[in-house]
């Protein structure tokens, strides 16, 4: 039917025009729109807009957070964030230098015996506000930690210290610690069990003193926010914009402070996306970025100039030891501990740099009587033997009375890298041995909820040190450790371990701890992965920064901004 | 209109009581708690925590005491960032989160309507489809493609001009807020862009239209007046909800780009069984939304006379 | 005067026949939904759209019957490798790890490679450097070392024998080796070592065995070569064949991708009008439970799903999903109905139509629903690539498809960490749902089309 009596096509033309006009208007419309909103949120946020990764006249650099650190309160803390910050800010007994020595800081002599430590304080220590630290501020900090209502998931790492454990209990009130002020600058330590390497556990931020006048008076709020800490270490905090940026100042009533040679430093972006990180530097707008496994390649192609550091991560999938589960058998065990490859894991499925091949439960950075724990008794070797798995699985069959063995269950974690690995395992698993392995994926609380709960035959798992002794590693499958959970009960093993840890002659304990790392090769308590490394890049004007296994990393106290390079 | 108005929020005010209801069973039904940590924590501590935190008492107990807790508008502390209230925490993101989802949404309902209505016009012809191609191009790329895309190729102009034309990321000023309100805008443009383009092809052909070019009316006036205003009706519709949408579902992009939205945090508190935050912010956030499709169903009855409000 | 009438008869009072011409029906009447599907038929568009459906159906059905390649099967020689990559081995004995013993190895300066340099190991050797009090680092670039002195990717950040087997992921390319002596404190002390080296692709005996390149009783010689298992569209991150997974993984995003779809904006749809047609209290009671819905946290109760619904460890557990993203979903299609419908029920032909006797049934099955068709089927396009997406992230966190069941959604998520290395791996995926999506997105343009009462015999 017929139908429009105007012209089509200069309707259309017209209508387009239209459109055109209301298409500028917006646009007008929008600028206007955009700077009322930028009042509005600058109220918020920082101007981030005009900063650089390094200024050198202000002897400035701009960083980027992985995470929010949730607290900065130090008888609390957990994350790897808050330790970073604290360490920037606060200062404890001791510190590690750039060679990973043990060094003065708040402490200037010290005394240590296997019973206790003396430690005296320097008389020019002093807080934020000016006034000096004392012994009592250190007393005062342990007290809280190893209070029950403090609730301090890291109160454990105190034990090493007299009653501490009992008072975590409940059982003996807190003046009871063996930690004394015998006057301001004197503080005495006494030790639960005989004890070599305290000096080296004194230095994590569990440590960190707390003055207890101010602590009070924040009313519950202490390290929630910038004014709401007093600062003594070689920086303080400015500026704490939650979940956007925190700045921090050279602390100008530190003792080091004429060896501090930043001003500032500014962390001016909070992502964990990679990424964004990447993208960040290339931008040049921070100054070091983490990089992962896909813009590794970017970082090749940009001609960066890519660091690398062991990061500490001993990683391994845990056998479940619990009498109902299957792989309670040692042939069973021993069949897929034969059948696995960490060589080919490493090296064409994970295929990063800086991953070194599993092949103990403790990781190569540690020391031994004078050398590294794994040069002086380098563990047993696992030949990839298939024949001779087989015969296990036929054993552990004939053991467990079964004719097939049924699907065995393998927990893995929202970690990309670990899901790989557990796709790859499933398949090898499969080929050689016939044996059916389901992947259950579960994530953040649930997953932990299930690895406690003990409901799976394999996890995907790893350690990290808590402090630089063999024993943090060793410990972890000690029948009484409740990090253990598959639940791996040797009395020989538990024997070696408190060997460990009541021995004063460090090459009886190296023994015991090879005693240790046989045991669980021989068990087959754990198939080894891999030690994790993890690579970086650093603007090319930013020198001295250190990384660490334990403690605050990236450590950028000791740095400073090169300007004759490029 | 008032006592419409009344009802309506007497309404949502039950509907926000049965989503926190909901939200809160839930919250206690799936496994895992916030106490729970990578690291064992021995019995004692456990039970301290518990104590402290009031997770010791039975649920229903738990329940009443949060009900009584919410009247008085104290969501408590978060189990995450421990020292944080989740008041706090909500009044200092959100805005964030509210700017950039009101922007995109500026955007995605601009260009929404514009680049529809222009298919609608340019039917079967060039236009027509270079832009349905680029809007199946636009939802065929998941989310954070486009962000993450979006990020490189914005470091890759700066870095061929030589200097920042805008930041790759961070908060603070109006540039910031441009590159990530459009690429958080862009999923919901490609949809209205279709739902526009439908509603103008129906409009084209129906009654009033040929009245209005047959009364002799000039072809600018029937097309704003009638054409374009009356296909926007569904539109509309969608923009309630959509806002709400895009606010809480930004976090993608706050990742991406580093902004210190709300959306992160509520991401962030689910993963961690965070029991006072994700309470806290799902009360908010489905007050938001109960709030924002009254408003929208307010303005349509204004908008189209047809629509009687009962 | 007087008017002579005549009287009447009969004949007066006989009907004047004329012809009538009657009107001749020249096509068949047809009813509203008659009409609209030979319209549909007509289309083109709708037929475009059905080319591709037959096409991805077949892709999906018959594809693994043509393809006979297991999606789990992983080739750990040919990881992450894009199409077209020349696929020659030659044949080696496998190596054992290197522990730097030199015997039969002539002299040389410099870094320099020990045996030939392939993809099982690249083994160097370098010389001594006295400056060298800390040990060496080794490096290993993509890319010519230039003037920048960008080295590449640290392989070991300290060493101080004066060899090196580099087994890491090894690839048929140049690799540009450098050795830097370092100071006791591990910085740079000395010129670097520097050398380049074209590793060529080897397979050993025993893996080409395995994967029947070689039969088990041919014994090789040396330089003997093989050519590498075909994987016409590439390898994923653990060297499982691209075309087999996407051909498996289509039955469970276009399972998902199509039925989830369908089945909430039917509901939705139902729901919707529902509420929209009768109004009061019950639009009002039925509106605020759509809000409720929408408001709840849709993480977390995914994870309440899948803990509710007791998926078993590794299991896939596509119904499970599937509920959940039906339940979850359908509120912003009734919304969106129940606001047309709210339009149309003011319409003069709703009125007429009422006049005439019809009942709500017939008013909202005949005229209600055909008239809110371009929006529900905007909708319905835009939910497939959705409920895909969706589907990959549930899977992500465990509900859905456990691994090795490969799905188009969840290829995508893994192919995005490697975007830029191994685009392949993402764009084969997404390609592949934006042919979906263009194959929906058309057909719904052409059901709106045929659907449409206004263009009714037009065209």
């Amino acid at each position: 039917m017929a139908d429009v009596i105007v012209d089509e096509s200069s309707f259309v033309r017209a209508a387009g025009r239209q459109l055109i006009i209301y298409g500028l208007i917006t646009l007008f419309g929008f600028t206007a729109i955009m700077f009322m909103l930028d009042a509005m949120a600058s109220l918020v946020g920082t101007d981030t807009g005009s900063s650089r990764a390094i200024d050198a006249e202000k002897s400035t650099i701009t960083l980027l957070l992985k995470e929010e650190p949730p607290q900065l309160d130090s008888t609390k803390a957990t994350d790897q964030v808050s330790g970073q910050i604290l360490g920037h800010v606060m200062e404890g007994l001791l510190r590690q230098d750039a060679q990973q020595k043990i060094q003065a800081a708040v402490a200037e002599k010290w005394d240590i015996t296997p019973e206790g430590a003396t430690f005296h304080l320097r008389a020019d220590a002093r807080w934020s506000d000016g006034k000096p630290v004392t012994a009592h501020d250190f007393v005062f900090a342990w007290r809280t930690v190893v209070n029950p209502a403090t609730a301090s998931e890291y109160a454990f790492i105190m034990y090493f210290v007299k009653n501490a454990e009992a008072i975590n209990q409940g059982k003996l009130p807190t003046t009871e610690l063996g930690a004394t002020a015998v006057d301001d600058r004197t503080l005495k330590v006494m030790f639960e069990r005989p004890l070599t390497f305290f000096d080296k556990v004194v230095t994590f931020k569990t440590f960190l003193p707390i003055r207890e006048d101010f602590y009070q008076q924040t009313n519950g709020r202490y390290g929630a926010d910038a004014e709401e800490m007093l600062y003594n270490g070689p920086f303080s905090i400015t500026s704490w914009v939650h979940g956007a940026s925190l700045k921090v100042e050279k602390n100008q009533h530190y003792w080091r402070r004429d060896e501090i040679r930043l001003n500032n430093i500014n962390w001016a972006y909070i992502t964990s996306d990679a990424s964004a990180s990447f993208n960040f530097f290339k931008d040049g707008k921070i100054a070091a970025a983490s990089l992962s496994p896909d813009t590794l390649s970017n970082a090749l192609e940009q001609r960066w100039h890519i660091k690398q550091f062991q990061d500490g991560g001993v990683f391994f999938l845990e056998f479940n030891h619990r009498p109902d589960r299957l792989t309670r058998n040692l042939n069973l065990r021993r069949a897929m501990q034969l059948v696995t490859d960490p060589n080919e894991l490493v090296n064409k499925v994970t295929k990063l740099p800086g991953y070194l091949v599993g092949d103990s439960l403790f990781p190569g950075y540690l020391d031994g009587v004078k050398d590294k724990f794994k040069t002086e008794k380098p563990p047993k070797k696992i030949v990839r033997d298939i024949e001779a798995a087989r015969r296990h699985l036929e054993l552990a069959k004939q053991e467990l009375g079964l004719e097939k063995i049924p699907p065995l269950t393998l927990l893995s974690t929202e970690d990309p890298i670990s899901n790989v690995q557990a796709e790859y395992y499933q398949a090898v698993f499969r080929d050689t041995l016939g044996l059916e392995i389901k992947i259950d994926k579960q994530i953040f609380k649930q997953r932990l909820a299930k690895m406690t709960a003990g409901e799976f035959d394999l996890v995907s798992a790893g350690w990290g040190p808590d402090y630089e002794d063999l024993l943090t590693f060793g410990d972890l499958f000690a029948s009484w450790n409740l990090n253990n959970r598959g639940r791996y009960a040797s009395d020989e093993y538990d024997r070696q371990v408190r060997i460990a840890q009541s021995s004063t002659d460090q090459a009886e304990r190296v023994e015991a701890f090879a005693r240790m790392q046989d045991l669980i090769i021989d068990d087959a308590v754990i198939l080894f992965n891999y030690e994790r490394g993890a690579s970086y890049v650093t603007h090319p004007q930013l020198k001295g920064v250190i990384r660490r296994v334990i403690g605050s990393d990236p450590d950028y106290t000791y740095a400073w901004i090169d300007e004759g390079q490029g | 209109m008032l006592r419409y108005t009344f009802y309506r929020l007497l309404q949502g005010l039950i509907t926000v009581w049965f989503i926190a209801t909901a939200t809160f069973a839930a919250m206690h039904m799936i496994p895992g708690d916030p106490l729970t940590s990578e690291r064992a924590m021995t019995p004692e501590i456990r039970a301290n925590l518990e104590a402290k935190y009031g997770l010791d008492k039975p649920v229903g107990e738990q329940y009443l005491i949060y009900l009584k807790n919410i009247a008085t508008g104290d969501f408590g502390i978060s189990f995450t960032q421990k020292n944080r209230e989740v008041n706090d925490i909500i009044r200092e993101h959100f805005p964030v989160s509210a700017t950039l989802g009101l922007l995109a949404i500026l955007f995605a309902a601009t260009g929404g309507v514009l680049f529809g209505a222009l298919t609608a016009l340019f039917r079967n012809r060039m236009p027509d489809y270079a832009i349905m191609f680029l809007v199946i191009l636009g939802i065929s790329v998941p989310g954070f493609v486009v962000a993450a895309l979006g990020q490189l190729s914005l470091v890759n102009i700066n870095e061929t001009l030589g200097f920042t034309l805008l930041p790759v990321g961070g908060w603070g000023t109006v540039s910031n807020m441009i590159l990530p309100a459009l690429v958080l805008g862009l999923g919901t443009m490609a949809y209205l862009t279709r739902l526009m383009r439908s509603s103008m092809l129906e409009i084209v052909n129906s009654d009033f239209i040929r009245t209005a070019r047959a009364k002799g009316l000039p072809a600018t006036r029937v097309f704003s007046k009638h054409q374009l205003r009356n296909a926007s009706l569904p539109v509309i519709t969608v923009l309630g909800p959509a806002i709400a949408g895009i606010t809480t579902g930004g976090f993608v992009v706050e990742y991406v780009f580093a902004i210190p939205g709300l959306g992160r945090y509520f991401v962030q508190a689910v993963q961690q069984t965070d029991y006072t935050m994700i309470m806290g912010t799902t009360v908010f956030y489905g007050a938001f939304l109960v709030f924002m499709v009254i408003a929208v169903d307010l303005v349509y009855g204004l908008i189209d006379p047809r629509v009687r409000l009962k | 005067m007087t008017a002579s009438v005549r009287p009447l008869s009969a004949a007066d009072l006989t009907p004047v026949y004329h012809e009538q011409v009657r009107e001749v029906l020249t096509r068949p009447s047809l009813s509203y939904w008659q009409d609209a599907w030979i319209r549909l038929k007509a289309n083109r568009r709708a037929l475009v759209s059905l080319w591709i459906v037959i096409g991805l159906l077949v892709f999906t059905v018959f594809g693994p019957f043509v393809w006979r390649v297991d999606p789990a099967a992983q080739d750990l020689d040919q990881i992450s490798q894009p199409p077209g990559v020349d696929r020659t081995a030659w044949i080696v004995t496998p190596l054992p790890i290197w522990n730097g013993e030199t015997q039969g190895e002539g002299s040389g300066t410099g870094l320099r490679a020990f045996g030939d340099p392939d993809t099982q190991a690249i083994r160097l050797r370098w010389d001594p450097a006295p400056e060298a009090t800390g040990g060496y680092r080794i490096y290993r670039n993509i890319f010519p070392i230039g003037p920048e002195r960008a080295y590449g990717l640290p392989l070991v950040m300290s060493r101080n024998e004066i060899w090196y087997e580099d087994r890491l992921d090894l690839r048929p390319r140049t690799y540009y080796y450098s050795v830097l002596p370092l100071n006791e404190l591990g910085e740079h002390s000395g010129e670097a070592q520097i050398v380049e080296l074209e590793a060529r692709r080897v397979i050993t005996v025993d893996e080409a065995r395995k994967r029947g390149l070689l039969a088990l009783d041919h014994i090789p010689v040396n330089g003997e070569t093989v050519k590498l298992k075909l994987h016409p569209l590439g390898t994923d991150y653990l060297g499982r064949d691209m075309l087999a997974r996407l051909m498996y993984g289509a039955r469970v995003s276009l399972f998902i991708g199509i039925v989830a779809p369908l089945l909430y904006v039917l509901f939705g749809i139902l729901y919707g009008a529902t509420a929209g047609f009768i109004g009061g209290v019950l639009d009002a009671v039925m509106m605020r439970f759509a809000d409720f819905v929408v408001a709840l946290p849709f993480l977390l109760f995914m994870i309440l799903f899948k803990f509710i619904f007791q998926v078993s460890a590794g299991e896939s557990g596509i119904m499970p999903m599937l509920v959940a993203l039906v339940i979850l979903s359908w509120p912003a299609t009734s919304r969106l109905v129940r606001g047309q419908i709210l339009q149309i029920r003011e319409e003069g032909y709703i009125g007429a139509s009422k006049l005439l006797g019809a009942k709500t049934r017939y008013l909202i099955l005949r005229h209600m629903i055909p008239n809110t068709m371009g929006v529900i089927l905007v909708t319905l396009t835009f939910a497939v690539p959705s409920a895909i997406f969706t589907e990959a992230f549930l899977s992500f966190i465990g509900m859905g498809v456990a691994p090795p069941t490969p799905s188009w959604g969840s290829m995508c998520n893994e192919g995005i960490k490697t975007m830029l290395t191994t685009p392949h791996e993402l764009v084969f995926p997404a390609l592949l749902i934006s042919i979906t999506v263009l194959a929906f997105n058309l057909l719904g343009d052409g059901l709106r089309d045929a659907l449409d009462a206004r263009m009714r015999s037009r065209e």
